[in-house]
């Protein structure tokens, strides 16, 4: 366990950023305004050329690192990876963390009150593209007044959000940091993300997205979206080796209810997300991983569609990980080579499958570390 | 193949990269296959502002080339080059690894896909202590061949004359050829006395 000089960043706290000028939507919608919550961690330098943005990927939110006052038990989701004398080093780096919009963490999102009906916005928030997103990030940067971006690191969507901004605006990142992505979902990605959305579309809570309304909350189809989708992040050796044929209750039961250690583990899964998350926000959020396709405008040519990008790039994948699988980086790296940028590809051994990008392994963090320190600033 | 402590000064490169280095263009770009800790990619574009990737398997190579700040690709070298496009790269180096490679005719095809002109360098078989070795009975076991025949990655060694028949074999034309003992440049004899074997060539006109 690395465990070298690294503490945690401590306490932190979220605030909010209002912006209003219109923000037109690749759905055609227009948002007046909106705002993004966000967490910072570490200073700004003098040239502002330090600041490195953290895209959190489908149930992520701004809350990357540290704990807050009123609840130290709730440390960010990537406390491992940020924080003094970490990977991204904060005494170094200036991180920020943001919701992403449409999120249901503080973000204008299903979620926030629509101020022109004084309701919940709820089905009337449009679906939101990692192209949106690219836009809130500029203006979030102009609102710094930072420049460019040292870096924008991100894991999965996260990943992918990081391409986007790195191909929209390509002037305004150095360096991009692309973990365990893809240049577009496949089938059977799309597939998945669909059953989940079936689950959460047919839960007769739903009511067409404006449960709030009804008072109701369409857990038991939220609760079966993350079941499903924590499956396609686990691989099937750590399954093996954590749960295997374990019973709760040592013997056969001959009934429906709870009997495999699996059985158990997916169902608190489920049933702990399902009380944190919005079913709406999570339905736009696997929209805008199946949308993701910068090639989309190239005739499905990647190569084509990375001719504009100016940053370097560090692609990292991991073996076990079979729902974003290392082929799909690599895709990403023949795109970035054919246009000759500077990329660095590792494939990192992992029995974690999709889940490593968030655990504790020291070759990746180590490499990720390397790749920091060697950012001139 | 092997990791070194990279350095910085130019008259501390390793003998076998200056004589590589010495055929490297200025300005030009470079694919270093089996680069190591990227010691000759940083040298290269330290000193001869030349753009490149390095190419490596091993985990703890790929973060010394990451701590050099050496663009470095995994790759496994036995299943070809297919990230790089034909032709997009002036040279294409394979540095004391084609004798450990089980694809070895492949891996040449590929350099020259890839790569305008290659540079290979192996040890050479027919060096003479080698040879006293094999007559006295053994399988040869020296500072360029270090491995028992047990327990040995180099599974296709060859010598001077071996390769240049390769070479003619695959329509390969050999541009230059340069023979080392150690930092000594041998012309005498060199599949005799040549320790390390250095050839640059492109495809047959």
């Amino acid at each position: 366990m690395f465990t070298q000089d690294s503490d945690s960043i401590g306490i932190v706290s979220a605030r909010r950023a209002h912006f209003d000028t219109p923000l037109s939507l690749k759905s055609g919608a227009v948002l007046d305004s909106y705002e993004l919550v966000y967490e910072t961690y570490g200073e700004l330098n003098a040239d502002r050329s330090n600041a490195v943005l953290i895209c959190h990927a489908l149930s992520g939110n701004h809350h990357v690192a540290g704990v807050y006052a009123d609840n130290p038990k709730n440390t960010g989701w990537w406390n491992n990876m940020i924080g003094p004398g970490k990977p991204v080093d904060t005494r170094k780096f200036f991180v920020i963390g943001i919701n992403n919009l449409g999120g249901c963490h503080g973000s204008t999102g299903p979620v926030s009150t629509n101020d022109k009906t004084g309701k919940r916005f709820g089905p009337d928030f449009p679906l939101v593209t990692t192209g949106d997103w690219a836009k809130t990030y500029v203006r979030f940067a102009d609102m710094f007044g930072i420049d460019h971006f040292a870096a924008v690191i991100g894991g999965s969507l996260g990943g992918m959000s990081a391409m986007q901004l790195a191909l929209d605006a390509p002037e305004r990142v150095r360096h991009a940091v692309v973990i365990a992505a893809s240049a577009r979902l496949t089938a059977q990605n799309i597939a998945f993300n669909d059953v989940a959305r079936q689950a959460i579309l047919t839960d007769p809570d739903f009511h067409d997205g404006d449960y709030y309304s009804h008072g109701t909350h369409p857990r038991r189809g939220l609760r079966l979206a993350r079941m499903l989708g924590h499956i396609t992040y686990l691989s099937d050796d750590s399954m093996a080796s954590k749960f295997g044929r374990e019973l709760r209750n040592g013997s056969l039961a001959f009934n429906y209810d709870v009997e495999f250690q699996i059985e158990s583990y997916l169902h608190h899964q489920g049933d702990k997300f399902a009380d944190l998350f919005d079913a709406n926000t999570y339905l736009l959020m696997t929209k805008a991983l199946d949308y993701f396709d910068p090639s989309q405008d190239y005739d499905g040519n990647l190569s084509a569609a990375f001719a504009r990008a100016q940053a370097d790039f560090l692609v990292l994948s991991f073996t076990s990980d079979w729902r974003f699988s290392p082929e799909r980086s690599r895709d990403i790296v023949k795109a970035l080579l054919d246009n000759k940028l500077n990329v660095s590809y590792a494939e990192i051994p992992s029995s974690y499958g999709h889940d490593s990008f968030l655990m504790q392994d020291d070759y990746y963090h180590q490499l990720i570390r390397a790749y920091m320190n060697n950012i001139a600033l | 193949m092997m990791t070194t402590e990279i350095s910085r000064s130019a008259l501390t490169l390793r003998p076998d990269f200056a004589t590589i280095a010495a055929w490297i263009r200025p300005g030009s770009s470079v694919l270093d296959l089996g680069c190591g800790d990227g010691t000759l990619l940083y040298y290269l574009r330290d000193k001869l502002d030349v753009r490149g990737y390095g190419v490596e398997i091993d985990a703890h190579n790929i973060l010394a080339c990451m701590k050099n700040g050496i663009n470095v690709i995994q790759n496994d070298l036995e299943a070809g080059l297919s990230e790089f496009e034909g032709g997009s790269f002036d040279y294409v180096i394979l540095s004391q690894t084609l004798q450990a490679m089980k694809n070895t005719e492949y891996i040449i095809r590929e350099m020259l896909r890839v790569g305008k002109e290659g540079i290979v360098s192996f040890p050479n078989f027919g060096y003479w202590r080698n040879r006293i070795q094999v007559a006295s009975g053994h399988m040869p076991v020296s500072p360029t061949l270090p491995y028992q025949w047990y327990d040995t990655p180099n599974v296709h060694l060859c010598t001077l004359h071996d390769f240049e028949q390769l070479c003619q074999q695959h329509r390969v034309n050999i541009l230059e050829r340069r023979v080392m003992n150690n930092d000594r440049k041998v012309t005498f004899l060199p599949n005799l006395f040549g320790i390390l074997a250095f050839y640059r060539f492109s495809h047959e006109a």
